[in-house]
């Protein structure tokens, strides 16, 4: 969406519902300085904030002369920045800096590998107001997508505004997911989000385990120059039948893949199925899915369900996902985190029962014993695994108070 | 036109605002602190009015409002008052104003409980001279009018108690209230739960009938005496005009009202509710009072939830009323509805039908110059703002550039509940509505106890009793600074100061008749 030569670039939404957003209009010029008009529903609050932050931007660019048009509907600084930014690179400036916001968000360091994933939270690119308190719902993750929720017109656009978001929003402790572009547009993604140390990438529509590694070796290589060292996770997501069949070798394309998903829609487009509210048409490729994950010792993770009226609907399909094998799936709207997160939560008769058992394996250890009994019965080692894994997932999920365990 | 600030003196208050000694030529209290402030004499009276002069057969109709204008003695510099219960819709305020305007009245004051935006054309009639000020709330044009310095005279906000209080008082003789009436008889009985443009309570007009000198009904449903029931007695009645309509339906009340959708809103909104259990505010017997806004009413749906779980119920529920304290009363979940105004068609229905459902006063339920009245009887109450500060006193008047905006209604008098809680956002779009001090004082902090918002619940240092009791629950319970710092970090820093004159051109008045706070003329160069 360069407009080349033409020395004229807009950028942002414009109408009477717009909010916190903005609409920009550069006008490259050859002489006469930087010159801003503001219409502003805050102009008596942050007039001077908001001149600023275009200036800066401009400066950062390298525009010494341009004349700007504001018209803002209460955008933060973050998305500021962006609108001008993408406004400026539109109307064709060159410049090589990267008027990348003041940092007021810091990562507080890798995410653990399985770390709970009942939910994330999907966020389109391109709309900042959904951002900013995206977070409060708690979320286990967020994800700033700059694929299908973003207009093909639009992708600079997102790109900037989910790069400020990284640096400028406060997710409250949700795991920071991007979803970039199919490839090879992804890797202009990459190119500008890598830096800002998001805590996983979702990799889109992958079939091959070679288009994994790629966006690993990528990675890796901004990381290299312009990282904190931390590992970046992947979450690839299948989304045909190619996909599905070479699920094993997507999950060990490389050490950071930490799930797998799946895309319904465009699995069942592809199959040439109608897509049901039951899901029959994908239990195969879902429970495929699944073994493939298991195999090779990472999550599975479910795709979303499309009705946000549908609580009752959504409850029983996130119910069946837990049974299949699945530790979280996706959101639409803030409103289905609760009911997913209680949905894949284990019940307390679950809970007792392994406890119960932990503690008896727990015993045996202590006694030196080789097997676990708990009364007349002979546990398994992989019960007592299953056990495990599953009272550690209660106590993430805060269903284990400590003096109980 | 303009009348410059030197001629009028200041004091500071007991919340540190700068307030006028003089508002419209009459002497002022300041606001001396909550309670500190003694009213001595006498209630208004209006004159003996004797049997004498109405007709026996009890039809005191007359053809039109100018006749009756006319024979109350219309003249020039009169307070003629009129009511809001028709909101958006009524059509009365200006039917009185324009016959005023048509029989060559001029500088009167317009003395509405409340203004909407369909009284936008004031403006015009101030313009042309016929009215001189209003006192009363004021937003939207009329608000920009007032905020400009362009009315001849000061502004002066009133509570829906404090209306009552002045009345009472004295300090605004009424010289013609002109009353809409959804329902009327010949002799002047009036009420507003039946008739094509019923409003249900029409209490913000009854300390007008009694108060003040005359009193003009107007009606678009006469119905032959008796009109059954009356809130309004025609005994206060001079003369009763019949329209074709009083106001719109559509706009009087709303069809239905709407919870809120936004996921951050109905988290505050359930963040209340769990509030009020956790501190065992919620228990049998127990009442509240919510308004109308899309929070207030998602919390209502909220503890209604909770109320079920615990089988706990009401006594009795403030309104305004909605279908959703009429549901939870016919859910027998509370055992009244006392009701001061009605803001959608169960509402009306319910008050109308249903002897639980019971309308109120601002002087049973808010007149502080009375023995008692009911909002401080009430255990919890979940309100609004436009701003609230770290010293947790809070604005519902002023935009945060210093523009006004809405009236005060029922806020400043629900404070002396025994919970006050504003459930708010911090921020909306790039406001901050947590602040370090708000534009305009409408609400003494020390009367505010709990604030609300999506990102975390203050509680007020003084009520140390509610900090003890909700130890324990995994409410975000978070100092009110910390809040606001968090809030200004996301804004980018606190926002400039609000560019205003030193020119006071409205004062707000507190629950007692004193002076709380002033309004300023923004700067002129502002577009």
């Amino acid at each position: 969406m360069m407009s080349g030569g033409s020395g004229h670039g807009a950028a942002g939404p414009t109408g009477d519902d717009v909010r916190s957003d903005l609409h920009v209009e550069i006008e490259l010029a050859d002489k006469g300085g930087v010159q801003i008009t503001l219409e502003s529903r805050v102009a008596a609050l942050y007039g001077d904030s908001i001149r600023a932050s275009a200036e800066r931007v401009l400066d950062a660019l390298g525009v010494k002369h341009a004349r700007v048009a504001i018209d803002d509907k209460g955008g933060l600084p973050f998305t500021i920045a962006a609108r001008v930014e993408t406004a400026a690179r539109r109307a064709g400036a060159k410049g090589k800096g990267e008027p990348r916001p003041e940092r007021t968000v810091t990562r507080e360091g890798p995410t653990e590998r399985d770390r709970l994933r009942r939910s994330r939270l999907y966020l389109p690119g391109n709309q900042p107001k959904l951002m900013i308190n995206a977070g409060l719902h708690h979320p286990d993750g967020l994800i700033l997508d700059l694929e299908d929720s973003v207009h093909p017109d639009e992708k600079d656009a997102a790109r900037l505004i989910v790069r400020n978001a990284l640096r400028s929003v406060g997710f409250a402790g949700a795991e920071r997911m991007v979803r970039i572009n199919q490839l090879p547009l992804g890797f202009e993604d990459l190119k500008a989000i890598v830096p800002e140390g998001p805590d996983l990438i979702l990799i889109p529509k992958v079939e091959e385990a070679g288009q994994v590694e790629e966006v690993d070796d990528r990675i890796r290589g901004v990381r290299a120059k312009d990282g904190d060292g931390h590992p970046i996770w992947l979450m690839p997501i299948l989304e045909s039948a190619l996909g599905i069949e070479n699920a094993f070798a997507i999950a060990r394309a490389a050490e950071t893949v930490v799930a797998l998903t799946i895309g319904l829609e465009d699995y069942t487009a592809d199959l040439g199925v109608v897509k049901t509210k039951e899901g029959d048409e994908s239990l195969y490729a879902r429970t495929r899915l699944v073994n493939a994950a298991r195999g090779a010792g990472i999550q599975a993770i479910d795709s979303v369900y499309g009705d946000v009226g549908d609580t009752e609907g959504l409850m029983q399909w996130a119910r069946r996902s837990r049974a299949q094998g699945f530790e979280g799936m996706g959101c639409i709207h803030p409103r289905q985190i609760r009911p997913i997160h209680d949905a894949f939560a284990p019940s307390t008769e679950e809970i007792e029962s392994a406890l119960r058992i932990v503690s008896a394996f727990d015993e045996a250890q202590a006694a030196g014993l080789g097997v676990v009994r708990l009364g007349t019965k002979m546990i398994d080692p992989p019960v007592v695994l299953r056990a495990q894994r599953l009272v550690g997932n209660a106590r993430r999920m805060g269903l284990i108070r400590e003096e109980e365990s | 036109m303009s009348r410059r600030a030197s001629s009028t003196d200041f004091v500071v208050n007991a919340v540190g605002r700068r307030v006028p000694t003089l508002v419209n030529k009459k002497e002022q209290a300041p606001f001396a602190g909550v309670g500190a402030y003694e009213p001595k004499g006498k209630k208004r009276a209006p004159p003996i009015r004797s049997c004498r002069d109405y007709p026996a057969d009890g039809d005191k109709r007359v053809p039109d409002l100018k006749t009756a204008l006319k024979k109350c003695g219309l003249s020039d510099g009169m307070t003629i008052s009129t009511h809001h219960h028709l909101r958006n819709g009524d059509a009365v305020a200006l039917l009185a104003l324009n016959a005023a305007a048509d029989l060559g009245a001029r500088d009167l004051m317009w003395f509405p409980s409340a203004s909407f935006p369909c009284h936008a054309p004031v403006v015009d009639l101030m313009d042309r001279g016929v009215v001189h000020h209003i006192e009363g709330s004021m937003n939207g044009p009329l608000g920009e009018y007032c905020s400009r310095g362009k009315m001849r005279g000061m502004g002066v906000l009133r509570s829906h108690g404090g209306r009552w209080q002045a009345v009472q008082d004295g300090e605004v003789p009424i010289d013609i209230a002109v009353i809409a009436a959804p329902t009327a008889d010949p002799f002047g009985n009036a009420d507003g739960s039946h008739g094509p443009s019923a409003c249900g309570s029409i209490g913000f007009a009854l300390a007008d009938s009694i108060y003040a000198d005359r009193v003009i009904v107007v009606t678009d449903n006469l119905a032959p005496f008796p009109c059954i029931p009356w809130q309004i007695q025609g005994n206060n009645v001079d003369y009763v005009v019949e329209v074709d309509s009083i106001g719109d339906p559509a706009k009087i009340v709303s069809g239905t009202t709407q919870i809120t959708k936004s996921p951050d809103r109905l988290m505050i909104a359930e963040y209340v509710a769990r509030f009020l259990r956790d501190t065992g505010i919620m228990r049998d017997g127990f009442s509240f009072q919510a308004g109308a806004g899309g929070i207030a009413l998602a919390f209502v749906g909220f503890l209604k939830e909770l109320m079920r779980q615990a089988g706990v119920k009401a006594r009795f529920v403030r309104g305004g009323s909605t279908r959703y304290l009429v549901d939870l009363m016919r859910e027998g979940l509370t055992d009244f509805i006392l009701d001061g105004q009605t803001f959608d068609l169960a509402g009306v229905e319910s008050i109308a039908s249903d002897p639980r459902h019971i309308a109120t006063s601002p002087f049973t339920s808010y007149n502080y110059h009375g023995k008692g009245n009911f909002a401080s009887m009430v255990d919890a109450v979940v309100l609004g703002a436009t701003e609230v500060d770290v010293n947790f006193n809070a604005n519902v008047n002023t935009h945060s550039d210093g523009v006004l905006l809405h009236g005060i209604g029922g806020w400043q008098n629900c404070l002396f509940a025994r919970c006050t809680i504003l459930a708010l956002p911090s921020f909306r779009d790039r406001i901050p509505v947590l602040v370090d001090e708000v534009t305009t004082v409408t609400g003494p902090g020390e009367l505010i106890d709990v604030v609300v918002t999506e990102r975390g619940i203050a509680i007020n240092p003084r009520r140390t009793d509610l900090l003890d009791s909700v130890k324990g629950s995994d409410l975000p319970i978070r100092p009110i600074g910390e809040i606001r710092d968090e809030v200004q970090r996301i804004m980018g820093g606190p926002p400039a100061e609000a560019q205003i004159t030193d020119r006071p051109v409205a004062v707000i008045k507190w629950v007692d008749g004193t002076v709380l706070d002033t309004v300023w003329q923004i700067e002129t160069g502002r577009p």
